[in-house]
């Protein structure tokens, strides 16, 4: 395809039971009533010349450009303001029209500066089509007067420049920011030639305003106002392939604009069913990473890890790979080997490693990075629903009339889908947010939380008893749902269970520290609607539950995702849109690896390996007998390697030093194996204890599929070639055929092919099927050709016809063992940011640095009175597991007796200080609970230091003796 | 493995349990148990000290024992 902008109808579709049929220049056109002429008029071919419309904000009429004539209307209406209406004849293109078009482009030329042949813009610039649509042909004012021309250029933010002497005074980036993204950080002032755009107070520019850089605004600009800097460097794209953001859980699409193999700007897909044509500053602008120096490309090998690096050749690497392999295996036993899937890697690359430890290495010591952030989900809903996954799509929020939010926090770590929230808060619908910290989402411009429970970190299970005591015993449970969906007996027992007094929010206040009058609040908030709650669409409220890591990464993770499911049930909130039970993943496809069966219990699409017929079929089709027994997880791996029985580990895309509890822990258990293989793009912090690096490759030069947290498959495509030569599972399969697998397959597509025929939820997915349906939401199969957008309707994902009922499951809050004390008398509990993610190793080596260049800790302005601290000292932070440096920001977003801090930066290492505790059911760690002691520092620890060193020779690369194939 | 490590792990899947009533619980924890632990793990507990095992988790890995398949290290 060559290069177009995507098309613009103007105004936003309109979603209508009724629809209206007109005639525009004599063309017919049913359009669902309320929709303007003007996007009539596109949906039948046509061209209204516009300035400042754009489909995705609201009609403003402000630019005069869009007058049309309507037969017995007086006047020239503006196109976009104009609703169709029956009947209506209208003209779009007359001599009268033709006359005050051009009269408006002149105005709007006369101050704008006409070096279009030098404007970064040229040929992809609104202003110029239009001059060119009315036939403009001279300005009658002169260029000299009183004009914009001479005002300067703000390049203060890393991605985009604003050049105010372009600006039309449209106001379309100002609607951009304040209804697509929901910042509010642009105003428009002044009246007619005064009026000016700019970004925050007086004195602010792009970079010190409220603006999180998401984008919208440069995408919403007719002219190059607002502009990326990288179409100024290289030019005007010449093509663009759709693809799939590879950061977070949200799953945007974007067009990837290219010339040649050369990344120009990466603009969000307006058809994209995740983002609607929206994205944040991670996805649209943090690629620089691809292509940074970090990069390693060759493969490099060494005997033992002190040792510096070899770079050697493809063949080589792997053929030592595989000879060390068979060796522990030999001598060892199967048992021995394992692997870790990565959540950004595609689902056709993680089916290839979990299947290359499972039918190569002939283990089920399968895991995957979602142990540590996702696994409670899988195992508490599986449990409850019957299917470890989220019941809604993202667009469901839109018929919320309560939301409650619980250990997310949307606008840092799912920015686009707290865009679609927000713009639903600002609408009417209520907002309980259950976290320790202050998010931002519980106060911003026009947005208040109805409720904050502010609850001491830890006491998510007895919070949610609280609750549902209060629904159960003020009689708010949906007893007719709960009959007709769910098992009454187990209810019954449920029910019992939290109207015990001693689980009312009285009692509980003393663990949770949450007033037991704002949490009986909220309850019935969540329950009704609040009082007087009406509605002409519906009987009853919808109420939906959006969480996150706040709610998993605990000790009682698994049984806090049971209490929401519960929570829902009996309040009649599942089944249907609005409603719902949604976990708000962390990376791009953890959904994805979850169901590709990197588990080491569980087969793709959660089918326990103990299963004899979900087993039997892979048997069968990949011709060998596999182990029965449920294999190891990531922490069990790492003590097995402490007693010597597990000695091998493949790695793909995943940094488990940084990101898993516990540093000196794992660098243990890695030091004390064999071979450790990282399959990864930079020498990250494990590659330290490796033996293998095995480059890989960036979503840019791959083909295949993520699955985001609303279970929607989507499909990533190459853009450029693998700086490293291949793709990641062409690396995985060449290992496999090292170790004389003979795997054949030629494309990703293939590996989907396989996926689809071993999982009955994925039976009608391929890349063609998505390809042709853009995105699918799974389960995919006879009963639901084309996916579903909503889980159980009419009936629970469980028992064997998949239409069973609910299950209620009492769960019991029992303290964490983390306990506070003199010693260590602080709760730290951790995070993230929207700029930076996870442990860092893609947008640390972005721009993306000015807005996060260190982690922080959070405190409490008394706390900090306390030791004496202010914001920016350097302070000590010592769990019993560990201590570490790092600088204080003092803040009453986190209450008395907590601190915050987030995990992107390796030099923090905060999870030197995390503790080995664990969720019961799933062993995903406790981040969000460690007992700590902060004091005042004057610099790094030794840990850090020795760390620093370590690190340094760890990295050492001697080139190759003979040339790298 | 580490018995000590696991034990806790046991106690811990109990404790969660509970609240099911004792029969319930301990048919729980053992289902657990054998559901998602590792061979070796399975068997280190068998083998291992017992004593610091709660009750509902020792008369888990008592059922264990009873069920065939799992063998002591
Ligand atoms: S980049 Fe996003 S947040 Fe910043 S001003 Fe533009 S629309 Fe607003
Ligand atoms: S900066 Fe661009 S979008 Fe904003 S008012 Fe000016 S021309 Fe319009
Ligand atoms: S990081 Fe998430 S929200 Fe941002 S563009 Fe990528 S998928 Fe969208
Ligand atoms: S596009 Fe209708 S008034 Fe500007």
């Amino acid at each position: 395809m060559g290069y177009e902008r995507q098309s613009d109808f103007g105004t936003p579709e309109v979603h209508a039971e009724t629809s209206v049929s007109l005639t525009i220049d004599g063309r017919e056109v049913t359009v669902p009533a309320g929709t303007s002429v003007m996007r009539a008029a596109a949906e039948c071919g046509g061209s209204i010349p516009k300035l400042c419309a754009s489909d995705n904000i609201a009609a403003f009429g402000s630019c005069r450009l869009c007058l049309i004539e309507v037969e017995g209307m007086r006047g020239t209406p503006a196109s976009c303001t104009t609703p169709a209406a029956q009947g209506m004849v209208v003209h779009t293109q007359t001599p009268l029209l033709q006359k005050l078009r051009k009269g408006v482009m002149e105005l709007y030329i006369s101050d704008h500066p006409l070096d279009c042949l030098t404007c970064s813009a040229n040929n992809d610039c609104e202003l110029q089509d239009q001059a060119a649509a009315v036939g403009l042909r001279d300005v009658r004012y002169g260029y000299a007067g009183d004009n914009h021309l001479g005002l300067a250029t703000d390049s203060s933010n890393p991605y985009f420049d604003f050049d105010p002497s372009k600006c039309i005074a449209c106001s379309r980036c100002v609607r951009a920011c304040d209804e697509v993204q929901g910042t509010f950080a642009l105003t428009i002032d002044g009246r007619g030639f005064a009026t000016k755009v700019s970004a925050g107070q007086a004195g602010d520019d792009f970079l010190s305003s409220e603006c999180v850089s998401c984008g919208a605004c440069v995408q919403a600009c007719p002219t190059a106002t607002l502009q990326e800097k990288s179409v100024k460097e290289i030019g005007k794209p010449e093509r663009s392939v759709i693809t799939t953001c590879a950061y977070c859980g949200v799953g945007c699409t974007f067009r990837a604009e290219m010339r040649g193999e050369q990344l120009v700007r990466m603009v969000p897909w307006k058809d994209g069913k995740a983002n609607h044509g929206h994205s944040c500053v991670k996805g649209r602008f943090a690629w620089g990473y691809a292509n940074h120096q970090d990069r390693i490309t060759s493969p490099m090998i060494r005997e033992q890890i002190d040792q510096p690096w070899r770079e050697v050749s493809w063949d080589a690497a792997l053929q030592f790979t595989a000879d060390r392999l068979g060796a522990i295996k030999a001598r060892y036993g199967a048992r021995a080997l394992g692997g870790i899937t990565s959540s950004r890697c595609t689902n056709e690359e993680t089916f290839l490693v979990q299947k290359l430890v499972r039918a190569g290495f002939g283990s089920n010591n399968v895991d995957t990075c979602a142990r540590v952030c996702h696994s409670p989900t899988g195992y508490g809903l599986k449990t409850t629903f019957g299917t470890s996954a989220g019941t809604q799509d993202f667009d469901s929020v839109a018929h919320s009339d309560v939301i409650l939010v619980i250990g997310a926090n949307p606008t840092d770590a799912h920015p686009v889908f707290a865009s679609q929230m927000k713009r639903r808060l600002r609408t009417g619908a209520k907002l309980i947010v259950i976290d320790p910290r202050r998010i931002d989402l519980v106060r911003m411009p026009h947005i208040a939380a109805a409720h904050h429970l502010p609850l001491q970190p830890g006491t998510n299970v007895a919070v949610l008893t609280a609750m549902a005591h209060v629904i159960v015993t003020e009689g708010l449970a949906d007893e007719a749902f709960i009959r007709e969906r769910c098992d009454w007996d187990e209810y019954q027992d449920w029910a019992r269970f939290v109207s015990d007094e001693r689980h009312s929010p009285e009692v509980l206040e003393a663990v949770t520290r949450v007033a037991a009058s704002e949490l009986r609040a909220a309850a019935r908030l969540f329950a009704t609607g609040g009082p007087g709650w009406a509605s002409a669409q519906r009987s009853k409220p919808n109420g939906a539950i959006y969480y996150g890591l706040g709610v998993t990464e605990h000790s009682q993770g698994s049984s806090t995702v049971m209490a929401i499911a519960n929570l829902a049930m009996a309040t009649g909130n599942v089944g249907r849109p609005g409603v719902g039970v949604n976990p708000l993943r962390g990376q791009n496809n953890v959904q994805g690896a979850c169901d590709m069966g990197s588990f080491p219990h569980e087969l793709s699409g959660y089918r326990h390996v103990s299963d004899d017929t979900a087993r039997g079929l892979f048997e069968a089709d990949w011709g060998m007998a596999l182990d029965p027994e449920p294999g190891l997880r990531i922490p069990n791996m790492l003590d097995a390697a402490l007693d010597g029985s597990f000695r091998a580990l493949y790695i793909q895309g995943e940094d488990i030093l940084q990101s898993d509890p516990n540093t000196h822990h794992v660098a243990a258990g890695l030091k004390a194996m064999d071979c450790v293989i990282v399959h990864d793009l930079f020498l990250n912090e494990t590659a330290d204890y490796a033996h293998v690096f095995l480059p890989g490759s960036t979503f840019l030069e791959k083909t295949g599929t993520f699955t985001n947290a609303e279970r929607r498959i989507q499909m990533v495509r190459k853009v450029m070639e693998p700086a490293n030569g291949f793709e990641d599972w062409e690396v995985t399969q060449a290992l496999a055929n090292a170790m004389g697998l003979e795997w054949t397959y030629t494309h990703a597509s293939e590996i989907m092919d396989e996926v689809a025929r071993l999982t009955p939820s994925f039976a009608g997915v391929s890349h063609a099927r998505l390809d042709q349906a853009g995105s699918l939401q799974w389960p995919v199969n006879a009963a639901h050709p084309d996916g579903s957008p909503i889980m159980h309707v009419g009936g629970f994902a469980r028992g064997p016809d998949g239409k069973g009922k609910g299950k209620f499951v009492v769960t019991d809050y029992v303290p964490t063992d983390e306990k506070t004390g003199p010693r260590f008398p602080l709760l730290l509990t951790t995070g993230r940011i929207l700029s930076q993610y996870n442990v860092g190793a893609q947008t640390r080596r972005t721009e993306n640095t000015v807005w996060h260049p260190e982690d922080l800790l959070e405190m409490h302005p008394a706390d900090a009175e306390n030791r004496g601290l202010k914001s920016g000292d350097w302070t000590r932070l010592a769990s019993r597991t560990g201590e570490t440096t790092l600088r204080l920001m003092v803040t009453d977003r986190v209450a008395p007796g907590v601190v915050y801090t987030t995990f992107h930066h390796p030099a923090t290492q905060a999870n030197v200080v995390t503790t080995e505790y664990s969720d019961w059911a799933t062993n995903c760690p406790e981040y969000k609970v460690t007992a700590v002691q902060v004091m005042a520092s004057n610099g790094p620890t030794d840990w850090q230091e020795d760390y620093t060193a370590w690190s340094a020779k760890s990295r050492r690369i001697v080139a190759a003796a003979e040339p790298a194939e | 493995m580490d018995v000590a490590r696991l034990t806790y792990m046991a106690n811990q899947i109990a404790r969660n349990l509970a609240a099911g009533g004792e029969d319930a619980a301990i048919a729980a924890t053992a289902q657990h148990i054998v559901k998602y632990w590792e061979p070796r793990m399975k068997a280190a507990i068998l083998a291992g000290d017992r004593s610091a095992l709660e009750p509902i988790a020792r008369a888990a890995v008592e059922r264990l024992e009873r069920v065939a398949g799992i063998e002591p290290a």
